[in-house]
């Protein structure tokens, strides 16, 4: 993969930190996100861990725009009314890509954002370079294996040139030599100053990759601390159980509304939750 | 079973002659059909890809609405266009009734809703796999719905096809606002027709042969190309 610097055309205009102030979130009956209260700086790498259905996808979705909540605030920097055009990107679980060579698919990303044609060249060139698909420039992009395909959409997502980019399970479906191309690119991107925010079920890759962490756990988020310290010492103890690989699952009583947890292969004091 | 050999010959002695009067039918079909077609999808693939990308309200009775009219009866169709272009009517004054033109209209009035349904169907399936990463990149709606459209261009052929099916084979309203006047708007189908009124069988199942064939050729002249296309282009 190439060593381009991408961010040397990121727009000065700083958007972070992102701020979410007591956000809730539901569809129907079910309530998704709980009280979100979180902040996100500029240029760090933040790793969103828990068990599905926890809620990391639909904070992600959330951040980026694609729903609006219920309640709370999420706050810009500046205060940024046309961020989700202008600043930030996303890359999905699956990759969707266009029915178009891998060249169109970011080019049509550019020209969604009004960037000049003479500007799109050098510009999908270096983020092909970057992805190391230079080469299959002009194959069908749904030709490509999925390992590239995710390239492709980080491609395409780094090309909008974000300030934050968020990603949901990256690399969920990949193998792991693919996973580590993935892994090095975030890296790189990372340390060009773009802002990570990415959803993981694999600790050793938040371990890697996260300099923050934030366990969510039925759509709230339950500990968010350094990773170092929150992999050597979590103060949440459905944190503690979720590192130690324990099951955790739930069930509603039939009296009420309270929700008793357990895992293995202790219970925990419903207090604590 | 004698007829039907009867039927075979007579269909290879009409196109082996190729008389002049066989060829100007035969083209006048193409010229309509193909005219019809073009002007048709020009309409249905906007129609049928807005009603896919747009959320608007209404838009459940307009899905109903072109699923309904894709079974219109080309007989009323073609009494529609009559009342529409007779002399007495609203478009009476330009004097379209039985010219070529108006069995375009009809054939148009025909075709427009069954393109116009497929093409929803097909771009609806392809909007629900785009829609959530083309928003992420801060398309617009009008050009979701063009990126939508031009992305299953290929698939659309199946719409296109199914188009000109219908349109090729339409008799009742081509009659009916055509006439079948010989020289002038006289189609493979009317003189089907025509020919088996008179007791013509034979000729007229030979005639029918013939427009099998030729659409069976636009048929793999159409999927040919977009074979081709799908080999050599991005997809």
């Amino acid at each position: 993969m190439g060593n381009v610097n991408i961010t040397k055309n990121i727009q000065l205009n700083n958007i972070l930190p992102l701020r979410l102030e007591n956000i809730n979130y539901s569809i129907g009956k079910r309530q998704l996100l709980k009280n979100i209260s979180c902040q996100f700086d500029k240029g760090k790498r933040y790793c969103v861990i828990g068990p599905n259905g926890a809620g990391k996808t639909m904070l992600l979705r959330l951040c980026h725009g694609l729903i609006k909540p219920d309640s709370g605030k999420l706050t810009w920097q500046n205060n940024h009314k046309n961020h989700l055009i202008k600043y930030q990107a996303m890359v999905f679980q699956r990759p969707v890509m266009l029915r178009r060579n891998s060249w169109d698919n970011i080019n049509y990303a550019l020209s969604v954002k009004n960037i000049p044609r003479q500007q799109r060249k050098s510009l999908i060139e270096q983020v092909l370079t970057i992805t190391g698909l230079l080469d299959q420039a002009k194959q069908p992009a749904r030709q490509l294996s999925l390992g590239q395909q995710q390239r492709l959409a980080i491609a395409r997502a780094l090309a909008i040139q974000p300030q934050i980019l968020f990603m949901d399970e990256p690399t969920a479906s990949l193998d792991p030599p693919a996973t580590y191309q993935i892994e090095q690119l975030i890296n790189q991107i990372s340390n060009d100053g773009v802002t990570i925010i990415m959803t993981t079920h694999d600790l050793g890759q938040a371990k890697r990759i996260g300099e923050e962490i934030l366990f969510m756990f039925r759509g709230r988020i339950k500990e968010q601390a350094n990773s170092e310290e929150f992999f050597k010492n979590p103060q949440n103890d459905l944190a503690k159980a979720f590192i130690n690989g324990d099951l955790l699952w739930w069930k509603r009583r039939p009296d009420g509304d309270n929700v008793q947890i357990k895992y293995k292969p202790i219970t925990i004091n419903k207090t604590n939750i | 079973m004698d007829d039907i050999f009867q039927a075979v010959n007579m269909a290879f002695v009409l196109f082996l002659q190729l008389d002049a009067d066989l060829f100007e039918i035969m083209i006048l079909s193409l010229k309509v059909s193909l005219s019809a077609l073009f002007i048709a999808t020009r309409i249905a693939m906007p129609i049928g890809s807005a009603v896919a990308v747009y959320r608007f309200s209404g838009r459940k009775a307009v899905m109903i609405s072109l699923n309904i009219l894709m079974g219109l009866p080309p007989v009323v169709v073609g009494l529609f266009v009559y009342l529409m272009l007779s002399r007495n009517g609203p478009f009476g004054v330009f004097g379209l009734l039985f010219t070529p033109t108006a069995m375009i209209i009809a054939q148009v009035i025909l075709i427009t809703p069954i393109i116009a349904a497929l093409t929803r169907q097909v771009t609806e399936e392809l909007y629900n796999e785009y829609d959530e990463q083309l928003i992420s990149l801060g398309a617009s709606q009008f050009r979701r719905f063009t990126a939508v459209l031009f992305d299953a261009r290929y698939k659309l052929l199946t719409a296109i096809l199914a188009g000109f099916g219908r349109a090729s084979a339409e008799v009742g309203a081509v009659m009916i606002v055509g006439g079948n006047i010989d020289h002038v708007t006289r189609v493979m189908t009317t003189s089907i027709a025509m020919e088996a009124s008179k007791g013509e069988l034979a000729t007229a199942i030979g005639l029918g042969l013939i427009l099998i064939t030729m659409a069976a050729i636009i048929n793999l002249l159409i999927y040919f190309i977009g074979d081709m296309a799908q080999k050599y282009g991005n997809i």
